[in-house]
This record gives structure tokens, sequence and C-alpha cells, in this order.
């Protein structure tokens, strides 16, 4: 009999699973069913150019079941919750659909109403987010509109998807107001919970140095307890204030609600437990996870998601089979970060190595962790690769699924932390 | 690693102070760690925080960050504050002797 393999997400996780899945398995070998709530593909990365008029907001939407192979079933329906007992998935229109093996990527949603005042007076007028298509666009007209104060781009709390989308905002931000003449006149001022403008020491200092560079203030650790749209403050838990004449904030991200109506399945905040190395959650060995929905210790970014692919289809096939697990994840992170005036900077990195400078993926090629225009076209020409070559579930000519470490510039006292992959 | 004294005992810590040994903390450490945090005297619900900071490290391998602290913890966020100023899951963390919550990435 086939397996019966259910995919709940069709984004960029669920579509690259399910095309990479069909390929594996022949059709008398596994029925694969791909479900989501809306037929709205968003190319997620797109919207952060969508406020300066960069990208148009109906030129990063297709419909999400076109982007699956032929053979793979595409059910339009809201999730009620998965019985991991049981091994069946509730779907909101009443259909119930057994599996074999369930591959949860539902990424994560935006929880603006848990913080305080955020959803309040000024939503959508003073205090914006790019992080949803009707946000961005709305974000585009108050922009076009902004003719001189403080603009605050706010990051609430992590984890949030592309942690470095916010830092590209800021310097986007400086480009577009430089190019309308009016940058003498605008304050503009990054906040973020952490203490260095990234996670991520070297990568941290390059970045702070390119905000300074560039007349943009850093705000550290502050932890936004209230924003008041119609005083125009944030306000932090310590009672640390911030005054803004716009905000850009991002706001905190949950996993799917229904991962918290399906009972064992994930954490206090609806993401998904999972083995950082084999993509199994930790939930049950039939339930495997990819991209957002994770709790892995990992960007949440389509790159990860991008690499997780191989190794979670095998893996899948694998415990289909009744073969051990491919623990070879090593949690490998690429992404391009749009620096304005045409140029952009790469970073990659895994679980063990953060971005070090040097050259992509070896040592003729793109440069590291710095500002360069061959940058700034790979980052445009990413979204060919998205829709035509990451999607359908193939590799990147070039670039492997685990770090590569040729052309990385390794600071003398780190030593190479070892990985798993070969 | 830096190596410091706590009620006579060494103990490695890194080099912003967080234990690097979770094990080698006992109760009898967390006033003098709380008095370097800036926090006078220990109260019941610091020590309600500091209990669950080390529930959660050994059950999880991490400490929790502020806002799981504030959904799981029975006290919120503002209340944290109050009692950790200055960034409650990194204070607490300190005084309870674990590693610094790793966050998200």
């Amino acid at each position: 009999m086939a397996h019966r393999i259910v995919v709940l997400g069709g984004g960029t996780g669920g579509t690259l699973t399910a095309n990479r899945l069909r390929r594996l398995f022949s059709p008398a070998a596994a029925t694969i069913t791909v479900v989501d709530q809306d037929d709205e593909h968003i190319y997620q990365p797109g919207l952060l150019f969508v406020p300066f008029g960069l990208a148009d907001p109906a030129e990063i939407v297709r419909p999400r079941g076109r982007q699956l192979h032929d053979g793979i079933d595409y059910h339009q329906s809201g999730v009620d919750q998965v019985d991991i007992a049981a091994d069946e998935v509730h779907l909101a229109d009443g259909t119930l659909l057994a599996y074999d093996a369930l591959v949860i990527a539902t990424g994560s949603t935006l929880v603006p109403e848990e913080t305080e005042g955020l959803t309040g007076a000024g939503w959508m007028e003073k205090v914006f987010t790019f992080y949803s298509l009707p946000g961005a666009t709305a974000l585009r007209s108050a922009l076009a509109a902004f003719r001189g104060g403080r603009l605050v781009v706010n990051v609430v709390d992590l984890p949030i998807k592309c942690p470095v989308a916010p830092l590209e905002f800021c310097f986007l931000a400086d480009w577009y107001f430089h190019q309308r003449g009016i940058r003498d006149r605008i304050q503009l001022t990054y906040v973020t919970p952490l203490d260095g403008a990234f996670t991520k020491p070297v990568a941290s200092k390059t970045l702070a140095g390119l905000l300074e560079q560039k007349g943009i203030e850093l705000v550290t650790e502050f932890n936004t307890g209230e924003v008041d749209g119609s005083g125009g403050r944030l306000v932090s838990y310590d009672e640390r204030e911030i005054a803004f004449d716009l905000a850009v904030t991002i706001p905190v991200h949950s996993g799917a609600a229904y991962v918290g109506r399906s009972s064992g399945l994930g954490d206090e905040l609806n993401f998904v437990p999972t083995d950082e190395h084999t993509l199994q959650s930790h939930a049950k060995p039939n339930i495997f996870v990819i991209g957002d929905a994770a709790n892995l210790p990992a960007s949440k970014a389509g790159s990860v998601t991008h690499f997780e692919g191989e190794v979670l289809v095998n893996n899948l096939w694998r415990f289909l089979d009744g073969q051990e697990l491919d623990a070879s994840f090593d949690g490998h992170t690429n992404c391009f970060i749009e620096t304005g005036f045409h140029e952009a900077m790469l970073i990659d990195f895994n679980y063990d190595t953060e971005p070090l400078p040097g050259h992509f993926p070896t040592s003729v090629g793109l440069p590291l962790l710095k500002e360069s225009h061959l940058n700034h076209l790979g980052k445009l020409m990413f979204q060919w690769f998205y829709w035509h070559s990451l999607l359908p579930g193939h590799p990147i000519p070039g670039i492997p699924s685990g770090m590569p470490h040729a052309g990385k510039h390794y600071p003398a006292r780190v030593d190479r932390a070892p990985t798993a992959t070969n | 690693m830096p190596i410091r004294t706590i009620t006579g005992v060494n103990i490695e810590v890194n080099d912003e102070g967080f234990f690097e040994h979770p094990e080698q903390w006992s109760e009898d450490m967390a006033p003098e760690l709380a008095r370097e945090a800036g926090i006078s005297a220990l109260t019941d619900d610091h020590w309600k925080v500091i209990e669950f900071m080390r529930k959660e490290y050994f059950e999880r391998g991490t400490g929790p960050t502020v806002r799981v602290l504030g959904k799981t913890s029975g006290v919120s966020i503002k209340d944290l504050y109050q009692l950790f100023p200055k960034g409650p899951a990194k204070v607490a963390a300190k005084v309870a002797g674990i590693p610094k919550p790793r966050g998200c990435i």
C-alpha cells in the first residue's frame, strides 16, 4: 500500500519538500497531500522592497497550487489540529487526513496583539510592519508621505523571520531618503532587544559600523513593553522611552495556532521541538519539521529551509523504510544583506561557525561580510532561483546544503568547529 | 575561562560572568550573585523565578527568554522586570548560576 504523506503548509518549506518527495517516491509508493489555508504564495524576501517602491506587491505573489508538481494533491483549508496519537490531521473544513508521515511546514505567524498598544491607536497609520503584504503595501504610502522627523525601526523580540531584514530596512531607508533629497531632515533609529546590531559577534560589529557610517542611531537592549501609537512612543519594560513620528515594527512571532491546539506537538510559542540535525520532531518519530515552524537554534530564513530540504526528505524516506536517520543538517544559513545604493553584503554560517569575512562558496566567489555590487545583483537574481530552482526542490548550482569552509577567513584563535557533513 | 570565588568556592565563569557549570551553583551563592546584579534582597518571588530558570535549563539545555518566562513562570513580564531589572532572563540566569540563555538567532 502507498505511504500517505501529508505536508502542512504550502510556503517555501512545504512546497520544496513536496516537490522533492514527489521525485523520490513513485506515485505507487506514496500519496502526497499539501494543505494550506490560502492560495497566495508570497516571495517573502520581496516584502523588504515593497515599501521603497522597488517591488510591486502583485509581482511577489503567485498561486500556491501551481508551484507543486503533478501528482501532488493540494487541499486548501485551515488546520484545526493534529491528533498525534491517532496519526490524523483534522482540517478546518471538516476533512480528516490520516498519515504515515507528517511534515510540518506552517512557518511562523506575526502576533502584534501580544505587545501592549501595538494594534491600538495609530496601527497602520503611524505604526507599520513590512513583515506582511498589507503592512508593506500600506507602509509604501506612509513612507512616500513622510517628509521629516524620526523614523524608528523596532524589533520587539526574537525569534523573527530573517533577522537581518530590519537592518536592511534601515539601510534602504537611508538610501531612499537620500534619493529624495531629504535625508538631512530624517532621524533614523534602530531599536533592538539584542546587545548589539546582530546576534553573532563578528557580523554584529561590521553591521554596527555600517549603521554608524550611515548615520543611523543604534539603541540596544530595548525590550519593548508598549507601543503608544497616538503618543508616538515606544516604552521598554524597564521604562525607557523612545519618541517617533513613524514606527516600523517587527512584531513578535509564534508558530501556527493549530500547533497550540494539538496536544503534545509544540512548545509555549507554538514552535515544534525538533532534532537540530535530523529534523525529526521530538513529538513523534513520524513527524518531521522544516523551516520556521521548528524551534531550531538557526535563523528563520528561506535559505535554512532550502538547505534543510535535502536532509529532511532523505530522512523521511529512511523513516518509512525503517532505516536509521541521517543526522547531517548543520544549520547552514546564507543571507544577502541589502545595504542600499545598489550594494549588498553576504553572510554564510551554521550552528558552529559564525558569519566570517572571506569569499563564498570558495576563495573565488562572492565577497563575505563586505559590501559589493555583485552581492546586490545576487540578491536580485535570487528571486528567479526561488521560483525556478528552490521551490521545485533543486539545489542551486555550486551551493551545497552543508556550509562550505573554503574561502572563509577564520580568526586565528577560533578553532574550526567540526561539522557532521562530509 | 576566568575563575572567581563565591562563598569560598572557585567557580568557572565566562567573560560575562555566567556560570560555565551550573552544577557548581548552590542556593547560598544566590544572595551574593544577586547583590552584584543590584538586587539587595531575594524575596520568595525571586526564588520562584530562580528555581524555574534552573528547572528549564536542566530540562532543555538553555534558560528561557523573557517572553517564555512571562508565559510559563507564573510571573508577568512587568513583574519580572521589577524583580530583575535590566533584563530578567539574563539577570535571573546569572543569579541562578546557569549560562546566558541562548535566546534566538
